[in-house]
């Protein structure tokens, strides 16, 4: 059932639309990421959602209340900034216990949920500390500790790992899921990493130039991307261009050769240009099984990347990257020589043609 | 090298020179009340009138009076300008930067033009409402340092998003300029207060035309008619002032902490 409904979304600022017809559904419990690249309207969406703008048109409704209209002070919705946004002159406790004061609750109520949430973060102690006494990836756990006090019925972060280093950002990012679960609060998360989205969401919205591109789970979103946005701002991606030899049998030529599509051209003339995208992980060197595509090209680059050796193969036009694991007892492929590539049916996506366009 | 150097101290001396001369030359004339020997004795007299004591008193009431109105008026205004309407900063500025370019003899004139007993809001009629207008005056006269320094202060926190987590926490607008907002500019405040205060201790012209019993007239009445009293009350309210910027100085240290600003 939906619990949070945000419906055709319009922003317009003075001179530029920031948000365009979002249409988003959300269930209880859910963890939804907005995922774009910067400047594409997650913020302002996200800020609409808390009430700190207001949109130009469409409706935000929490569970089944219309909320469009009021004050972020009236919302029950916890924010969590980029920018951790304590208050300075609170301690951690003052800081957690904010809400609840402002709620006029009980002193023993608020002493005891802010033990609650010094528990949750795992950082029961810190309690009589003052932000500037923190790291700060605690002062995120302070700042989600302080939104989640008030038991808002929906949470709202702006990336909020973005200002620490690469290390935390990943043990915070497995604790602030593990949090929502246990909570089963309904989150919305808003980043510009994709890792970040894949690794955490029950869905992903991705979004750019103001517009929702694709919505899905994030197996969805990165195994079939609908768009050549998604699929190249989800994952490394090599697109091919070619044209359309039968659009019935899915049949393109790229530089010449055949290439066999699953879906996808449906609408598609002989002769029209087409893109296909193809993720590094999917192509193998050598033959293929009986149904599978197979292209010949030359080796133009070997880069040892670890685990992970990416091979780049050029054909006339187009080039692709190929990764495959690391194997000692197996010779890496030589700069220049010629090699057969081959990859599956399914994994040949066909692209819709760019949203912009 | 060592000749720049000889340079900047010579400027350093003179700069001394010009501020301490003054100073020490009339510190020094102050003690000279009784012939032949120095003495606190013009101290002692001017710690003895009753004027003295009652002038700063006086003074010193109008000032806090001042500082509560002053921040009351700036604080929120700075704050609406930061947060809301950042492209009127300039103009707010210009305005809080006018009491520096009108002299406060043309700002008198003008309040007794106006307010004058005949008038439709006689302020001057009375001496409590005097007073008032006397302190609306001084508010005036301490704008350009009352609003530059909260400014900075507010520069200093990241205003917006403080007042949107409070927001989003449940805080009403009372609740952010006061429980939030306020304390993360106290030092800015309190700097604001001091400069104030000193201002306010030291003002003739406004008090004077209005004709009350302030410590700038005293100041003036004193030194129009005795010789060595108007040397020390200089030395006095000179220390007044000092103490002033000392604590600003303390206070600014000694929010290092909590209150020191965002991180
Ligand atoms: N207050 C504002 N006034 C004018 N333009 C704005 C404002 N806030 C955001 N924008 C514009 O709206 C677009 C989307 O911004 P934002 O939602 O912050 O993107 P994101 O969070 O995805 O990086 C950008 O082009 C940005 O410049
Ligand atoms: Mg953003």
């Amino acid at each position: 059932m939906t619990f949070l409904e945000i419906e055709n979304l319009q922003k317009r600022f003075a001179h530029t639309t920031a948000v365009e017809h979002v249409q988003l559904e959300v269930s209880r419990g859910e963890f939804v990421s907005f995922l774009g690249p910067s400047g594409c309207g997650k913020t302002t969406t996200l800020r609409i959602i808390a009430g700190f703008e207001s949109p130009s048109s469409g409706a935000i409704r929490l569970d089944g209340v219309d909320i469009t209209h009021r004050p972020p002070n009236r919302r029950n919705v916890g924010m969590v900034f980029q920018s951790y946004a304590l208050f300075p002159n609170m301690t951690v406790a003052e800081n957690v216990g904010f809400g609840l004061k402002v709620a006029k609750k009980p002193a023993a109520v608020i002493r005891h949920t802010v033990e609650e949430m010094l528990n949750l973060i795992k950082l029961p102690t810190l309690g009589s500390r003052y932000p500037y006494q923190l790291s700060g990836g605690q002062q995120q756990r302070v700042a989600l500790a302080r939104a989640l006090a008030i038991q808002p019925q929906v949470l709202l972060l702006d990336e909020p790992l973005s200002a620490l280093d690469a290390k935390i950002r990943v043990s915070l990012r497995n604790e602030i899921r593990s949090i929502q679960r246990e909570l089963g609060i309904t989150t919305i998360y808003v980043t510009h990493d994709q890792e970040e989205a894949l690794s955490l969401s029950d869905r992903i919205v991705v979004m750019s130039e103001g517009r929702v591109e694709q919505i899905g789970t994030p197996f969805e979103i990165y195994n079939f991307p609908r768009t050549s946005f998604v699929a190249s701002f989800v994952g490394t991606l090599n697109i091919l261009r070619g044209q359309v030899a039968d659009p019935a049998r899915g049949k393109i030529l790229v530089d010449g050769q055949e290439v066999m599509a699953s879906r996808g051209l449906e609408h598609a003339r002989v002769g029209d240009g087409c893109s296909i995208a193809l993720r590094p992980e999917v192509v193998s060197i050598g033959e293929a099984a009986e149904d599978g595509n197979r292209m010949q090209g030359t080796v133009e680059d070997v880069n040892f990347l670890g685990s992970i050796v990416r091979i780049r193969i050029r054909f006339k036009d187009n080039a692709i990257s190929l990764d495959t694991f690391n194997n000692p007892r197996l010779s890496l492929p030589q700069r220049g020589q010629a090699l057969t590539v081959s990859f599956p049916r399914e994994a040949v996506l066909a692209l819709e043609a760019p949203s912009s366009t | 090298m060592n000749r720049g150097r000889l340079g900047s101290w010579i400027i350093i001396l003179l700069g001394v020179m010009y501020f301490f001369v003054p100073l020490l030359s009339t510190f020094e004339f102050s003690l000279r009340y009784l012939r032949g020997v120095y003495s606190f004795e013009a101290y002692r007299i001017v710690l003895a009138d009753p004027r003295f004591g009652a002038t700063v008193t006086y003074s010193a009431l109008l000032a806090f009076a001042t500082i509560l109105v002053g921040i009351f008026l700036v604080v929120p205004t700075a704050y609406w300008v930061q947060l809301r309407l950042p492209g009127l900063r300039p103009v707010v500025e210009f305005i809080t930067l006018l009491p520096l370019v009108i002299p406060a003899i043309v700002l008198v004139f003008g309040y007794l033009r106006i307010y004058n007993s005949s008038s439709i809001l006689p302020l001057t009629g009375a001496e409590r409402t005097t007073d008032l207008l006397l302190i609306f005056s001084y508010v005036t006269l301490a704008l350009p340092y009352m609003y530059r320094a909260v400014d900075n202060g507010l520069r200093a926190i990241d205003v917006r998003t403080l007042t949107e987590a409070a927001q989003s926490l449940g805080a009403g607008w009372p609740t952010i300029l006061l429980g939030v907002i306020l304390p993360n500019v106290r030092v800015a405040v309190l700097s604001g207060a001091f400069l104030t205060f000193a201002i306010v201790i030291g003002e003739f012209t406004m008090a004077s035309l209005l004709n009350r019993p302030a410590f700038g007239p005293y100041l003036q009445n004193i030194g129009a008619n005795r010789a060595y009293e108007p040397a020390a009350l200089a030395i006095i309210s000179f220390a007044i002032t000092w103490a002033c910027m000392g604590l600003i100085q303390v206070f600014g240290r000694g929010a290092q902490g909590p209150a020191a600003g965002a991180h």
